[in-house]
């Protein structure tokens, strides 16, 4: 039916011959929408932003419970207690911790593979470099895959550190005041935090300009807003992060 | 410009470029001298210069792209000095020797990227953007007589952005400036083009999805929004362009 009139417009706009017919007719079948998506550069880097942008709110409310630690170590652990507790009777004891985690390691691995396929198509599009160089980009954009290289073996340094404690000098399930204390005690665990969380601050920098962008984000306003929160969330993370080692090693938390 | 600069036949130059010999032969920069030359020159007339001495020496002129010769055409890309098109924000025929100083040393490459291969010297083969735009960088309508001017009104806003767009000359410098070699903000220029307008609407969807995988397909890199390519586009094609195709692939792909 759809296929006669389709026909019969042909025939009574062509001007010329029409060309031949695709078979089969009608418009070509294209794949699924996950298919498009994880199949084009366009689409990875949609996911990228949205896995990107999961990964930042947690690091908003990870900052700011770790400011918890100026607090004292009752308040502290009385947090981290009620993180377990949060959502019951509905949920059972941490599965609201549980279904976080969960949501950021797909988070964290989405993120990861498709910044290393990307990378591996980017590098492969520009094979040779100009003989002519000159300085490029800002340093916050040039630093994005080493900086994120650097954040995915901080993460596992951080869970073997303050999650299971395997790393931390003290290690005691339910008393992450003491073991923060314990462990910012190491000059070595202070440099590693400190880099890490400059290397999150730079990523965030180009990342969260970058999402609004790849997201769509063409508004004049609106493009300021996100330019300028992005510098804002940067520094925020930065200082609020770095507040807690700096804090040990100044002896006011103790 | 100071009374010195005259007489205009002055300047002496040294330029290191690219030669290579066809797509498969390896290449290596090559110096060479050139004199007399004048302030007024556009770069191609003194690369004009330089073929002809070297034709009288018996030797293989310098072969690049070229054929307007007045910013319209885009195919005088070349690298000068690391940057698309040298200098200036113009296209290399415009580009006038009077931003060089005597006894500089320029360098002049081809553009580089996995999907623009080099075909002799400077000379490379963008045809792949060629293949981008048949993927839906059209509109189709039945040809013939001009169609009446007022027949399909365009709001004011909407034309002014697919003017913008319409610049792009597809001259590649885009690409040739990317760290990731990708034609992102090329693509999103003819996108945008038609997508803003009313004649574009129909083939919307198709045309983003189609422009996109062509040029995934072709082996552009994606993009990281380093700015590169709008800072080097002659035509001055904004960064938005491109989050205007996000916006409009993000859209198509969830409305098919
Ligand atoms: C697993 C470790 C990580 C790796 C390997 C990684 C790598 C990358 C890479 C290569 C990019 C693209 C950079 C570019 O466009 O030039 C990127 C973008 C981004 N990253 Fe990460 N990153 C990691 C962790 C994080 C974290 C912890 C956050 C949360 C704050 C984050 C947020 C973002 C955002 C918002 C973007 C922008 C996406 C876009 O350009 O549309 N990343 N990342
Ligand atoms: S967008 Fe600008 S630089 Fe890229 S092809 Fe078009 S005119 Fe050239
Ligand atoms: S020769 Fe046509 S744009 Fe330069």
């Amino acid at each position: 039916m759809v296929r006669a009139v389709r026909t019969v417009l042909t025939m009574a706009t062509a001007t010329r011959t029409p060309a031949p017919q695709r078979t089969p007719p009608g418009p070509p079948r294209r794949p699924g929408l996950v298919r498009t998506l994880w199949g084009s550069t366009l689409g990875k880097k949609a996911v990228m932003a949205v896995s990107g942008l999961i990964m930042l709110a947690y690091l908003v409310a990870h900052m700011l419970g770790n400011l918890k630690v100026f607090f004292g170590p009752e308040e502290m652990n009385g947090y981290a207690h009620w993180l377990r507790t949060l959502g019951e009777p509905v949920l059972h004891y941490a599965w609201f911790l549980w279904l976080v985690r969960v949501v950021l390691l797909a988070a964290v691995v989405l993120h990861g593979v498709s910044a290393y396929q990307l990378s591996r198509r980017d590098i492969a599009a520009r094979p040779v470099t100009y003989q002519h160089r000159r300085p490029r980009a800002s340093y916050a954009t040039r630093t994005m895959r080493w900086g994120g290289i650097i954040l995915a073996l901080f993460l596992v340094w951080h869970i073997l550190d303050l999650t299971t404690g395997t790393v931390n000098p003290r290690g005691q399930a339910g008393h992450p005041y003491e073991n923060i204390v314990a462990g910012f005690r190491n000059w070595y665990a202070d440099v590693i935090y400190i880099v890490a969380v400059l290397a999150v601050g730079l990523h965030i920098r180009h990342g969260f300009w970058s999402a609004a962008q790849t997201l769509g984000v063409t508004r004049p306003g609106a493009a300021r807003l996100f330019k300028g929160g992005a510098d804002v969330l940067a520094l925020a993370i930065t200082v609020g992060f770095l507040s807690v080692p700096v804090g040990v090693m100044t002896g006011l938390v103790d | 410009m100071s009374d010195e600069r005259r007489p205009n036949r002055h300047m002496r130059l040294t330029l290191r470029i690219w030669r290579q010999p066809d797509a498969s032969a390896d290449g290596g920069m090559r110096t060479y001298e050139v004199e007399d030359i004048s302030p007024d020159m556009s770069f191609l007339e003194m690369l004009d210069t330089l073929n002809e001495t070297l034709i009288e020496r018996g030797e293989e002129p310098v072969a690049f792209d070229h054929d307007c010769r007045e910013g319209i055409c885009g195919a005088c890309g070349m690298v000068i000095n690391g940057q698309a098109h040298g200098p200036e924000r113009t296209t290399t025929c415009q580009l006038h020797m009077r931003h060089f100083s005597d006894g500089d040393t320029i360098d002049v490459e081809p553009w580089r990227a996995a999907a623009f291969p080099v075909v002799r010297d400077l000379v490379v083969d963008r045809s792949a953007l060629d293949r981008v735009i048949g993927a839906g960088g059209y509109i189709t309508a039945p040809t013939g007589s001009a169609p009446e001017a007022h027949a399909t009104a365009v709001p004011k806003p909407a034309a002014d952005a697919a003017f913008t767009h319409a610049e792009c000359i597809g001259c590649g410098a885009c690409v040739a400036a990317c760290p990731n070699g990708s034609a992102m903000l090329f693509t999103s220029a003819k996108v945008n083009h038609l997508n803003v307008l009313p004649q574009g609407a129909p083939e919307r969807e198709s045309r983003v999805l189609g422009m996109v995988e062509q040029m995934d397909a072709e082996g552009f890199g994606g993009c990281t929004l380093t700015g590169e390519c709008a800072t080097a586009c002659p035509k001055g094609i904004p960064m938005p362009s491109i989050a205007a195709m996000n916006r409009e692939y993000l859209r198509a792909a969830a409305k098919r």
